[in-house]
């Protein structure tokens, strides 16, 4: 159900021809065009970062923990889109269900909880997912009967609370201070290294990412993907049709939570602690603006977004920093550009939503919906008769 | 929904019976005592100046609006009447839980440390999150329970489709950035039977769906008119076939009875014409009983079988064409619009 | 479809009456007391001072949302930037530290900074509307609510830029040691004050929205943007004038955080935001009145888990007060009880 296009005949749009042709391929055999091509992108990526200007800022094993940190954020990107850009609901409180996920890896593998040896990572990320997925039913059931709006703010309040909770009981959750001593991943007998070797939890992360495109590829596509497209075009209509829209909307309420557990099970045993601080409104916001700026619905799209954000934030923020210092550029260094982020961010949400709201990479499909209805006014796409009772 | 009546086996039986259909909205009553039956196979318009409630009792009809009083029947199930005791139902959702806390606290858990809290705890989380889920998959025998404790829920536009009812909007209502196949598809949502597990798994058995589902997409665009146009954008089609795109999603689930709400409005005489004739072909080859909303008088005269005039939210008047023609209470009302 | 129309009675008492709605009033005093009673008489007083804040910024949510159906999401930071704008007034223009010494000079000085600050922030007000929501009207749901959340943290980094993360100290104008004594109860000029102002411009508010003309229009684009055009109203204008006044009652509010509480930070507009919006849907979104009540009834909320010794669960109280209001009765207090379920 991709709509495969026609490839062109005229030999002066054989280039057209070939990459349509080839999209068509992908369209076909997409999960293996989704392993490949992340197998390759995971290769390239450790080789460019050997290569000035990159080696420069930090070695290749830095720069690889790096890209497994985002490959966290990536993780939540596209769990979000499903909700957000699927399905057009709009949760504020995202990073709620992130902290779940990682407190309960931190329940499961530390000295505060049930202190389980390392390889219980495995089925944690399983077991994170549907407890997340709970508390998604829980938050959802009562809530996704309202309007956009409305859900944004309890959505907004529930992300609020979460942390506020953790922080506060302090009996279960060590409060502040956060749970640390968390088992990393074993298999077998090897023990990921949470420090110096950063390949296994690499090649982890990119299995995941690629498991989790090809899963949410797959429910694009399908009858499911189509209600929640549906639901996000026009829930009247779409119940009018027999979608059930509140189970629909659950669904995707609940599935955007799991993966978001997933995400925190994995942080949790990479990072061996989880505290209060990682969850707060800053990482709902950041996610929001990734799901935003990558294009909303399109999976690749907020895949490479999430990507490119984290690494803005996390490393060339502070490169630009360093740069400026080193340089002594009157003005800017005595910017801190990391203080300004957020603010980018701010500019950067409306600038897109004004100018450019099928995001950076947007699918073509989807900068047709937004662009073609200015094209549309006139000709043969107007309403012949200027008549419809709108 | 409550349990069937007295099932109409009768061929001779009308499809869609309203009863005494009652619609206030605070202080306005929109709808006041309307009957109204459709025949088996047969048409019939409802009409009535703006304002007359036609759309709100459609919206009734449709599952949208709850009636404060009044039933449905769809061939002879009682489908929608008023909602009674919706508050037992939230107050079924929360007991058990509440039920167990009560009983942890009688236990005396709060003494017994930390993992007996934990546990009633988790307990307690466990029985709202089944009763919830209950609340909402709503399997066969909740539903019945539900009824014998005589709380009435009354249907749902989703529950309306699966009752066999299509319907089109008055303002087009399709999926914009969908394409015609993809609006289609939505149609036939309830008819599709993949669920999560082979979505996941791509299995053979969605595949072999999927692609029943794409040929039956394009049959019902070309029955309706637009042949080949499977791809494009719904908001990229032209004011006349985007009502006819609402249309074949309408019958994408094989209803069998369609509610059309001004199926001709804003079309030229040639495309009235080409809309009029292809419901009465889709009456006569897919044996449909259609109620449509309209305004223009050719079609109305044209095609129904039986005229139901509205004005104020009441019934003036109901009979064939030639009869309704004639109603002294219509003419005053109306002053025959033969637009 | 639903009725979220900008709604205002004549005199919301008798309006209420009539329509034998004092349930909610009696609801909203039936706590009043309630806080009176358990917590004292000074906790009541500052109840009804954190409840006048609150009812002040519900006000500009419950106006918006009424005539635009939009959260405006950077509401609370506007009233945030108010605070700021009021400390830059009181310190760089007035040359304020303290309280002043003279009633009626303290007064001059709150009133110049009241006028100013509630115009600049009504002026920021609107040139949000026009630059972040008017080009998006017609857009999508989700993309001014977008914008909406993206001008929120504009905000809130503008102001940490300039003044840093920490919180600021405000001249206490009105010092909390001038207080008043009714019998042995003892009770601040500042509380008041506050009290009085906020219930003075919600009056003028409800006046102003029932009797002028520009207030007729601001209803009517409520109930029906469309039929409001044809009539000859100008919506840009209108809608610019609600945000203006939305935001310059946001901006009095920040004016009187700073002269009560003494300090103020860039966080306060998205703590202060979630609750001001719960207390403009408890009272029942688009109605004037019913936020005025919802503020109260907020405060009285967050005073009492306060009080209680549940300081850090006042948020979740509120939060849970927002849940249950939405879930339950989503028309709020004051609205009505719709029966469609579209």
């Amino acid at each position: 159900m991709t709509g495969a296009q026609q490839p062109s005949n005229a030999p002066a749009a054989s280039g057209r021809g070939a990459r349509a042709a080839a999209s068509d391929f992908a369209g076909r055999h997409r999960s293996m065009t989704i392993i490949v091509g992340l197998a390759v992108i995971a290769s390239i990526l450790p080789l460019i970062v050997t290569l000035p200007p990159f080696s420069s800022f930090s070695p290749q094993v830095i720069w690889i923990d790096g890209f497994t940190n985002a490959g966290v954020f990536v993780l939540l990107a596209m769990g979000l889109n499903i909700v957000v850009g699927m399905s057009g609901l709009l949760d504020l409180g995202y990073a709620a269900f992130f902290a779940i996920g990682a407190y309960t890896m931190a329940y499961a593998g530390s000295p505060f909880g049930a202190d389980f040896p390392g390889n219980v990572f495995w089925p944690m990320l399983l077991i994170g997912a549907a407890v997340a997925m709970v508390f998604g039913i829980l938050l959802g059931a009562p809530t996704l009967r309202l309007r956009g709006d409305y859900l944004a703010i309890v959505t907004l309040g529930f992300g609020e609370i979460v942390p506020l909770v953790i922080l506060n009981s302090s009996k279960f959750t060590d409060g502040p201070n956060g749970i640390g001593g968390i088992a990393a991943p074993e298999i077998l007998d090897f023990v990921f290294p949470t420090v110096g070797n950063p390949w296994p939890f690499y090649v982890t992360m990119v299995a995941l990412i690629a498991i989790a495109m090809i899963l949410i590829y797959r429910l694009q596509d399908s009858r499911l993907g189509r209600a929640w497209s549906s639901i996000r075009e026009d829930e009247l209509a779409a119940a009018a049709n027999g979608v059930n829209t509140v189970t629909t909307k659950l669904l995707a309420f609940a599935l955007g939570a799991s993966v978001a557990g997933v995400a925190g099970v994995f942080q949790s045993a990479k990072l061996t602690l989880v505290s209060p601080n990682l969850f707060r409104f800053d990482v709902s916001f950041t996610v929001l603006a990734m799901v935003v700026l990558g294009g909303m619905g399109n999976i690749w799209g907020v895949a490479v977004g999430a990507f490119v954000i984290f690494l803005i934030q996390n490393v060339f923020l502070k490169q630009l920093n360093i740069f400026f210092d080193a340089v002594q550029m009157p003005f800017f260094k005595d910017v801190d550009f990391l203080q300004y982020q957020f603010l980018l961010y701010g500019i950067a949400l409306v600038a897109m939503m004004l100018l450019r709201p099928e995001g950076l990479f947007p699918s073509r499909r989807r900068r047709r919906e937004l662009h073609t209805s200015e094209d549309a006014e006139f000709g043969e796409h107007g309403d012949p008769l200027g008549a419809s009772p709108e | 929904m409550s349990a069937p009546a007295a099932s109409s086996s009768e061929p001779n039986a009308p499809i869609l019976r309203a009863r005494a259909i009652t619609k206030r909205f605070g202080g306005l009553v929109a709808v006041r005592d309307v009957d109204l039956e459709v025949p088996r196979g047969g048409i019939v318009s409802i009409i009535g100046p703006n304002g007359a409630g036609k759309t709100t009792f459609f919206n009734v009809v449709a599952g949208i609006i709850d009636p404060t009083a009044g039933v449905v029947e769809i061939e002879g199930r009682e489908l929608i009447a008023r909602p009674r005791r919706t508050w037992l139902e939230a107050f079924l959702w929360v007991t058990p839980a509440v039920m167990v806390a009560v009983i942890a606290l009688l236990l005396g858990v709060q003494g017994s440390g930390e993992s007996g809290i934990l546990l009633a705890g988790v307990i307690v989380v466990a029985s709202l999150v089944t009763t919830l889920l209950l609340a909402i998959v709503r399997p066969a025998w909740y539903q019945r329970g539900i009824a014998r404790l005589g709380i009435l829920r009354s249907a749902r536009p989703n529950d309306v489709v699966q009752a066999g009812i299509g319907r089109t909007f008055q303002n087009i209502r399709l999926f914009q950035n969908m394409t015609a196949s993809e609006n289609v598809l939505v149609g036939m949502h309830l008819r599709l039977k993949s669920n999560m597990g082979d979505h996941l798994v791509s299995s053979r058995r969605q595949r072999r769906e999927e692609e029943g589902a794409a040929r039956r997409a394009t049959e019902l665009l070309e029955l309706v008119g637009l042949p080949g146009r499977e791809d494009e954008l719904a908001k990229n089609l032209p004011y006349g076939d985007q009502r006819r795109l609402e249309l074949a999603r309408a019958l994408a689930n094989d209803p069998i009875l369609l509610l059309l709400d001004e199926p001709t409005a804003g079309m030229n005489p040639n495309e009235t014409a080409q809309m009029t004739a292809l419901i009465g072909r889709l009456r006569r080859d897919l044996s449909l009983s259609i109620l449509l909303i309209e305004h223009d008088m050719r079609v109305v005269m044209g095609i129904s079988d039986r005229i139901l005039v509205m004005d104020h939210g009441e019934r003036i008047s109901e009979g064939t064409p030639e009869e309704v023609r004639r109603d002294p209470r219509v003419i005053e009302a109306y002053l025959g619009t033969s637009a | 479809m639903t009725s979220t129309a900008l709604s205002v009675s004549q005199n919301p008492f008798v309006e209420a009456f009539r329509r034998q709605r004092l349930g909610p009033y009696l609801f909203v005093l039936a706590l009043g007391l309630g806080v009176f009673f358990v917590f004292g008489p000074e906790q009541f007083v500052n109840a009804m001072t954190k409840g006048a804040i609150y009812a002040l910024i519900a006000l500009g949510y419950t106006m918006v949302y009424g005539i635009i159906e939009l959260i405006n999401f950077a509401h609370g930071d506007v009233f945030m930037v108010g605070a700021f704008v009021s400390l830059f007034v009181l310190t760089n223009v007035l040359g304020q530290q303290g309280p002043a010494a003279d009633p009626l000079v303290m007064l001059g000085i709150i009133g110049i900074d009241i006028l100013v600050t509630g115009a600049v922030m009504g002026i920021i007000g609107v040139t949000i509307e026009r630059f972040a929501y008017r080009p998006l009207r017609n857009a999508p749901r989700l993309a001014p609510l977008i914008t909406a959340i993206g001008v929120s943290f504009i905000l809130q980094n503008i102001i940490q830029i300039i003044y840093g993360p920490s919180p600021v100290n405000t001249p206490q104008i009105i010092p909390p040691t001038a207080r008043v004594q009714i019998g042995d109860v003892s009770i601040g000029w500042i509380n008041i004050f506050i009290i009085s102002v906020s219930i003075a411009l919600m009056i003028g508010l409800q006046a102003f929205v029932g009797r002028t003309k520009i207030g007729r229009a601001m209803r009517a684009t409520a109930q029906d943007r469309e039929a409001a055009q044809l009539m000859g109203v100008n919506i840009n204008r209108t809608i610019a004038v609600t945000f203006f006044i939305g935001s310059a009652l946001a901006g009095v509010a920040g004016v009187v955080q700073g002269l009560y509480l003494g300090n103020i930070s860039f966080t306060l507009g998205f703590q202060a935001g979630l609750k001001a919006f719960t207390a403009a849907v408890l009272g029942g979104i688009g109605n004037i009145a019913g936020a005025a009540l919802g503020g109260f009834v907020i405060g009285f909320v967050e005073v009492s888990a306060a009080a209680s010794g549940l300081a850090v669960w006042s948020q979740a109280a509120v939060f849970a007060v927002l849940i249950i209001t939405l879930v339950f009765r989503p028309s709020g207090l004051l609205g009505q009880q719709l029966g469609e379920r579209a």
